[in-house]
């Protein structure tokens, strides 16, 4: 791309072609199609998500089977398949749409294929009952998507190509305003205005700690160097967290354009995207939108004709959480054991291989290119005043819409969790939401009105991390949870440093012995003792967030440490040592099912008459309970 | 719970090991050459026993201790080798929450191996993961490439029969 003038007339031309899957008002209004007007070379553009989430549910052999069955028809000039990335309602995968109508299809099979085809694509009837149920309305006409519940409160800045336009094609990322920053950047802007600018959105890092990102690259721009890097932190490790994987699944060329903008501003001509092996789909799209971008000379030398040159390589991670650390990513790009380094020298002075370097998260990047064109206060009108724009937050657990959000700072977790994720399946109650993954902690229903942002979390012992946002029920037991992240910990600490490394463990074994049944009221204090050493002792965040989960759930589900310490019960009744299965003599019929099924002959009974179990004998695995027809055993 | 004994006997050829001598070769001089040498030995041997350790030490002259180090510390090097049906279960906060750790033992159970083993006849291997980023279908497992979400206890029988 060697002037601003290309990359307009492939804008203009690409604006036309994708007109049809924005400019939906009309249609709804009239309820048709027809005679609106359709710049696209295609009548009908038809979506299917290929996010990971979609994938796994089969999206592929449905996109195979519809490309099929449109060359049967002999439409595939007229209608054309476009795979995205995630539309963020995981749940109902695998999701299609189609444009111009916006009718969202959700959980296709295959078998329902040939009648979208024939009825929709053909005769132009949309199939309503296979529509997502809420996009239904009475009477004529569909429900904006916009419209449904889970969309409705969202506010889409960082995934706003997400399932919108294919990743795997730049001209389609152009045609949305797309290298138009990068443009604006180095033909108008000095580097210092760059950073003024980042500096007055008021942008917090996206990754966790919430570091201002306008600061951490005026402090890399400072510092002299001979070379200077960007980097990018793809190695998205939180169990349950996956919105950084979407963006470079949905929207690729995004974190690319932010690099370059990024490294205009640090005076860096050099990127790297450290990203997880565990993401193949996301490294994929990553090679292919690094190529094109070279192709396009967006990337690679004198970019628009201005002489500045920058290029990015893309390095694989190996499976450590550690990496995720800012030090610890940089030791391993240069191929080392991923340990952490102590700080200060901080990165912005001596970053990887001893130069300035600035690293920056996926979803942190996405926003960049937005800020630079629509401004800093646009910006920083969203949100809260210390923490503006917006999160993603990846939703999971035990909540109806399980998926990707994205919400203004300041959200409360009420809207999300009951709004937004439609609440909790089977008429359950709300126990606790668990952010920041291992880092986090978890949120009591008592904090559920407390609007989210950086430091709102923080107040209440947990944090906002990269945006796991697991919601847990009353079946859900906070002691269990805290050994679940404690197991994570250990498993995953480096081992450089001793406060982490051993005192990561002993917490485990007292949380180990506590579900055992074991546990003294002593012992919550050495847990709280030794979650103090950890946090001022350690050398990296790794260790010195890891007490959070047992911080936060001693301090506001510490009645149900004491249920397992003194009244050695599990009142959610997941610890096994805790449990034992009864069986109600009234509801036994004596069918001697249960004695037939359990593997240590523990039941003992004769036929017709109620049956008993030897809790010396009972191994509680549970499968009594499973086989019994009459609902007689119980666990208490 | 993971296991750190190999359960299958080690079976390189002499073929194999010529060809990681010779990768060995060609990278030996690139500065921090360690970690792509152990990714190329894994694409050979499909595992990093001791035995591939050992050439590796020899060939470079990189302590043995050293390299156990780095292959230890990245989960993505394994020092057993994986079945011909590797199934992992992710052991992910949403995939845990609705009860992946009770699959993840039934499974234990059933092939009488624990995490990060294989079954003696090469069959079956396990290995919880941390998420695949399927958490609207929690909870999920891997057999391979293939994905089985919103899994009870009971289903695994007849999962598991698909591969006999």
């Amino acid at each position: 791309m060697k002037s601003l003038e290309e990359l307009k007339s492939i804008r203009e031309r690409m604006h036309e072609e994708l007109k049809i899957r924005y400019e939906r008002e009309e249609y709804y209004q009239a309820g048709s199609a027809e005679g609106l007007e359709n710049g696209s070379q295609y009548r009908k553009h038809v979506l299917v998500c290929g996010g990971t989430g979609c994938t796994s549910s089969g999206s592929q052999k449905i996109r195979e089977e519809l490309e099929a069955e449109l060359k049967r028809n002999g439409l595939e000039n007229e209608i054309c398949v476009i795979k995205t990335g995630c539309f963020g309602l995981c749940a109902l995968g695998p999701i299609m749409i189609v444009y111009p109508e916006g009718a969202f299809y959700s959980m296709v099979k295959e078998e329902d294929i040939p009648e979208i085809v024939e009825e929709h694509l053909v005769k132009g009837n949309v199939v309503r009952h296979l529509l997502y149920d809420e996009t239904v309305k009475h009477g004529e006409g569909i429900l904006p998507l916009q419209e449904t519940r889970f969309y409705k409160k969202q506010h889409r800045v960082a995934l706003r190509n997400c399932g919108v336009i294919s990743p795997e094609k730049i001209e389609e990322y152009i045609g949305t305003g797309g290298y138009e920053a990068l443009g604006k950047v180095l033909t108008t802007m000095k580097p210092q205005d760059v950073i003024q600018i980042i500096l007055d959105s008021g942008l917090r890092g996206r990754g966790g700690a919430g570091f201002p990102t306008g600061m951490k690259w005026k402090f890399a721009a400072a510092n002299e160097a001979d070379q200077k890097y960007v980097c990018c932190n793809a190695d998205e490790g939180d169990p349950g967290a996956f919105m950084d994987r979407s963006v470079l699944e949905g929207d690729p060329h995004v974190v690319l354009e932010a690099m370059a903008i990024a490294g205009y501003a640090i005076g860096a001509s050099q990127g790297y995207i450290y990203v997880r092996a565990e993401y193949p789909i996301a490294v994929e799209r990553l090679t292919i939108a690094i190529g094109q971008a070279r192709a396009c000379g967006l990337l690679g030398k004198d970019i628009f004709g201005t002489g500045f040159d920058f290029n990015i390589e893309l390095r694989l991670g190996a499976g450590a959480f550690v990496c995720g650390e800012e030090t610890a990513l940089m030791t391993s790009i240069e191929g080392n054991r991923g340990e952490p380094r102590p700080r200060p020298p901080f990165p912005a002075l001596k970053g990887l291989f001893q130069k300035p370097t600035i690293l920056n998260n996926v979803e942190t990047l996405a926003n960049i290119p937005q800020i630079i064109l629509n401004g800093a206060q646009w910006f920083a009108s969203m949100g809260t005043e210390k923490s503006k724009g917006t999160k993603v937050f990846a939703l999971g657990g035990k909540v109806e819409n399980t998926g990707l959000v994205e919400i203004s700072m300041g959200t409360t977790l009420r809207e999300i969790v009951e709004e937004i994720g439609g609440g909790i399946p089977h008429g359950k109650k709300f126990k606790a939401a668990q952010t920041g993954g291992p880092s986090g902690g978890c949120i009591p229903a008592e904090h559920f009105d407390v609007p989210i942002d950086y430091d709102n979390l923080i107040a209440i012992g947990s944090m906002m991390g990269s945006g796991g946002l697991i919601v847990m029920d009353e079946d859900t037991c906070m002691v269990d949870i805290a050994k679940f992240f404690l197991e994570f910990t250990v498993d995953e600490s480096c081992g450089k440093c001793t406060p982490c490394r051993v005192g990561t463990r002993r917490m485990l074994e007292i949380l180990e012995k506590i579900t055992n049944g074991q546990g003294t009221m002593e012992d919550l204090d050495k847990l709280e003792e030794l979650a103090e050493h950890l946090k001022t002792g350690s050398l990296c965040a790794l260790g010195q967030t890891a007490p959070n989960p047992v911080l936060s759930t001693l301090r506001y589900f510490r009645d149900e440490y004491i249920s397992h310490i003194v009244d050695k019960k599990c009142p959610a009744g997941v610890c096994k040592a805790l449990l034992s299965y009864k069986i109600d003599a009234d509801k036994c019929k004596g069918c001697t099912l249960c004695a037939r099924t359990c593997p240590n002959d523990a039941i003992t009974g004769s036929v017709k008459e109620p049956h008993v179990i030897n809790q010396d004998k009972c191994v509680k695995c549970g499968a009594c309970m499973e086989k019994c027809r009459f609902g007689a055993i119980y666990k208490e | 719970m993971l296991s750190n004994k190999s359960t299958v006997q080690f079976h390189g050829t002499k073929e194999q090991e010529e060809q990681l001598k010779n990768v060995i070769h060609e990278l030996k001089d690139e500065k921090g050459a360690l970690m792509p040498i152990l990714q190329k030995a894994q694409d050979i041997y499909g595992y990093l026993p001791i035995e591939v350790q050992t050439i590796i030490s020899d060939e470079t002259g990189i302590p043995l201790e050293k390299i156990y180090g780095v292959v230890t510390f990245y989960a993505q090097f394994n020092l057993n080798p994986k079945g011909r049906y590797h199934i992992s279960v992710c052991l992910g906060t949403a995939c845990y929450v609705k009860g992946s750790g009770d699959i993840y033992n039934k499974l234990m159970e059933k092939l009488g191996i624990v995490g990060g083993e294989c079954t003696p006849d090469g069959k079956f291997s396990l290995d919880a993961c941390r998420c695949v980023g399927a958490c609207g279908l929690a909870p999920v497992m891997m057999i391979n490439d293939e994905v089985y979400g919103r899994l009870t206890v009971d289903d695994i029988d007849d999962i598991l029969a698909k591969y006999e």
